[in-house]
């Protein structure tokens, strides 16, 4: 498969993203730079985490607007795949590929350290080669992650089974206390109606090698790759 | 022409900013404030342009960028 892995002015997680992609996974990996178009080449896009454009406004709003950010938007209409972690997370709720939005952490502080996320949902390019309810332990590392929607949306996203992760505690338990950030439901991670688009907080592509504590986070690239 | 454009969370929207705010000001004995919603304000010079079309732009980059409209609202004056 080929990944581009999108880099926008503030970006920081691209190189890991890339790392795992190319260098873990063997996949056939480039970096795609905000102001290009032509991404059709690509069979799964990455929005990786950062804070591109310093954050200025709201999270991703900005990004939103990049030149590339259309040809996103094309890519996923046509079915192709579209991942975005954390800051790419945002920016995929920004540009309305994904609903709701990403609010500031209910302690209002920036939260950086393992969380533990149960899978809800194995129907998805995204989960499907991880079992349903597995818990993984992957890191979170954002200000703006408490995730919001109105009731309408929350009820459509739930018929559709659309939430594809959960923030829970080490048993797989939801709940308060394992709920790093206030987010609505416990929700770590949704995908869109169609199934290929995917945003989560949480950052898979930094528990994908043993020597970083945690490898739970391959799963989701692998069940993309089709690989087990 | 001038255009100052407010931006706050909706009332239906949790902010926990405001609220530290307010428990700020509660400890330091303003136990009047009931509430505090914390926003974004915004000073636009829109150069020589008409009323009518300056609120039509206002309006359109307010839903297009200055806002988020799944979570915030906006409103404007024009001066």
């Amino acid at each position: 498969m080929k990944f581009g892995v999108v880099v926008f002015p503030g970006s920081n997680c691209d190189h890991d993203c890339y790392h795992v992609l190319k260098h873990v996974l063997g996949q056939e990996t480039d970096f795609v730079w905000h102001k290009e178009r032509e991404i059709s080449k690509y069979d799964c896009i990455v929005v990786p985490g950062g804070f591109s454009y310093g954050d200025y406004l709201r999270t991703g709003a900005i990004a939103r607007f990049s030149p590339v950010m259309e040809s996103v938007q094309k890519h996923a209409e046509k079915g192709k795949l579209v991942i975005g972690i954390c800051n790419g997370f945002q920016i995929l709720t920004e540009s309305g590929l994904l609903p709701g939005a990403l609010l500031r952490n209910r302690s209002l502080k920036f939260i950086c350290r393992n969380v533990n996320i149960r899978v809800e949902n194995t129907d998805s390019p995204f989960t499907r080669k991880i079992n349903k309810s597995a818990v993984l332990k992957i890191p979170i590392a954002h200000g703006e992650g408490n995730y919001y929607a109105d009731e309408a949306t929350l009820a459509d996203l739930k018929k559709n089974d659309q939430i594809l992760v959960r923030y829970c505690d080490e048993k797989g338990l939801t709940g308060d206390t394992a709920n790093p950030n206030g987010s609505l439901e416990s929700i770590a991670g949704i995908c869109n109606k169609k199934r290929n688009v995917f945003g989560l907080m949480p950052h898979p592509e930094r528990a994908s090698e043993r020597e970083l504590g945690s490898v739970d986070g391959i799963g989701i690239f692998k069940s993309i790759l089709e690989m087990n | 022409m001038k255009a100052k454009v407010y931006v706050t969370l909706k009332k239906s929207v949790l902010d926990p900013q405001g609220k530290a705010v307010q428990q700020a000001l509660s400890s330091m004995g303003f136990n009047e404030v009931k509430d505090v919603r914390m926003g974004k304000y915004i000073e636009l010079d829109l150069g020589a342009i008409e009323k009518t079309q300056a609120e039509q732009k206002i309006k359109s980059m307010c839903e297009k960028l200055l806002a988020n409209t799944v979570i915030e609202e906006f409103r404007y004056e024009l001066n």
